[in-house]
């Protein structure tokens, strides 16, 4: 293990560390719950941007869209978390590891100063919006918030009542059978390329 | 925690999301940069829709909707990207965006 990769492991385990600590201070047991999603989902981006290999930076993304599914139960949408996980860990993330299975090796690898200067440029910035941010907007919130709901039989029923979002949720089946027939054409492999392959080979 | 936490949460990972689209000269970085800036619009929805319900009120179910139809969307995506991925690796031999460069074969 390089040294650059110590001391990001090491400023990445410390930087997690210490946001916890803040936020159940902050919050206490909720507080403790997001910092320890949303910590899952920086690091894991931010892991896969940092690791060498292509195969770890898509196992690293399980940590971000697993923690995108955490916070989306704090939020109290569960029907949404579990259609996160199914469908982004299970099926998006399984499609790129196809992707990386079936890539040439990528031999030019990681640029340590790009990886640096972008994670640099893009920390002030974000530091520079969210200072600005937090002098200028008054966020307005509903004074009591209400509890959760469980909402999965009403998005059920909302996404098949015809004055609802039955259009839209049709639209969807039919983008997606479009999207998933098309890809498999795109996919396919030409008869000329395997009569090729054949007078080469 | 409150509002401005989830955007936080949400607005640095769209940052990374762009970070991995620029920094890594990778056909597949292009993809996970996407998924992760896709993933950061939905916290963002789930989050307002949440901070938008009112003691006493029925939920809104909009920002939940949203974001289902935006994971629908980043599936078809998905799917197609690596159908288009993996004929530039077949045409091109090579991994690089800057090196497809041509429309045809």
């Amino acid at each position: 293990m390089e040294l650059s990769d110590k001391l990001f492991y090491g400023l990445l385990a410390a930087g997690s560390l210490g946001a916890l600590a803040v936020c159940t201070l902050l919050g206490g047991g909720g507080g403790a719950a997001f910092a320890l999603f949303a910590i899952l989902v920086l690091a894991g981006s931010l892991l896969c941007i940092w690791e060498r290999s292509v195969v770890r930076s898509a196992f690293c993304l399980i940590g971000t869209f697993g923690g995108t599914a955490g916070l989306f139960l704090l939020l109290g949408s569960d029907f949404l978390a579990m259609s996160q996980i199914l469908i982004y860990v299970g099926g998006i993330l399984a499609l790129i590891l196809f992707g990386v299975m079936l890539s040439p090796p990528d031999l030019g690898e990681r640029k340590l100063p790009r990886v640096l200067s972008g994670l640099v440029a893009v920390g002030a910035g974000v530091a520079f919006v969210a200072a600005k941010v937090a002098s200028t907007v008054n966020w307005a919130q509903a004074a009591e918030l209400a509890e959760p709901e469980h909402a999965t039989e009403r998005i059920g029923v909302a996404l098949l009542a015809y004055d609802q979002y039955a259009i839209a949720f049709e639209l969807a089946a039919i983008v997606l059978t479009v999207a998933l027939v098309a890809a498999v054409y795109v996919a396919r492999r030409r008869k000329i390329d395997l009569q090729d392959e054949g007078a080469r080979g | 925690m409150g509002l401005g936490a989830y955007i936080a949460v949400s607005a640095a990972l769209f940052a990374l999301g762009i970070v991995a689209i620029l920094v890594r000269r990778n056909v597949l970085y292009v993809l996970m940069g996407i998924e992760m800036i896709l993933n950061a619009a939905n916290i963002n929805f789930v989050a307002f829709n949440r901070f938008n319900h009112a003691e006493g009120s029925q939920s809104n179910l909009d920002g939940r909707m949203f974001a289902i139809f935006v994971i629908i969307l980043a599936a078809a995506e998905a799917a197609v990207a690596l159908a288009i991925v993996l004929n530039v690796f077949h045409l091109f031999n090579s991994v690089k965006p800057a090196e497809a460069d041509l429309l045809r074969e």
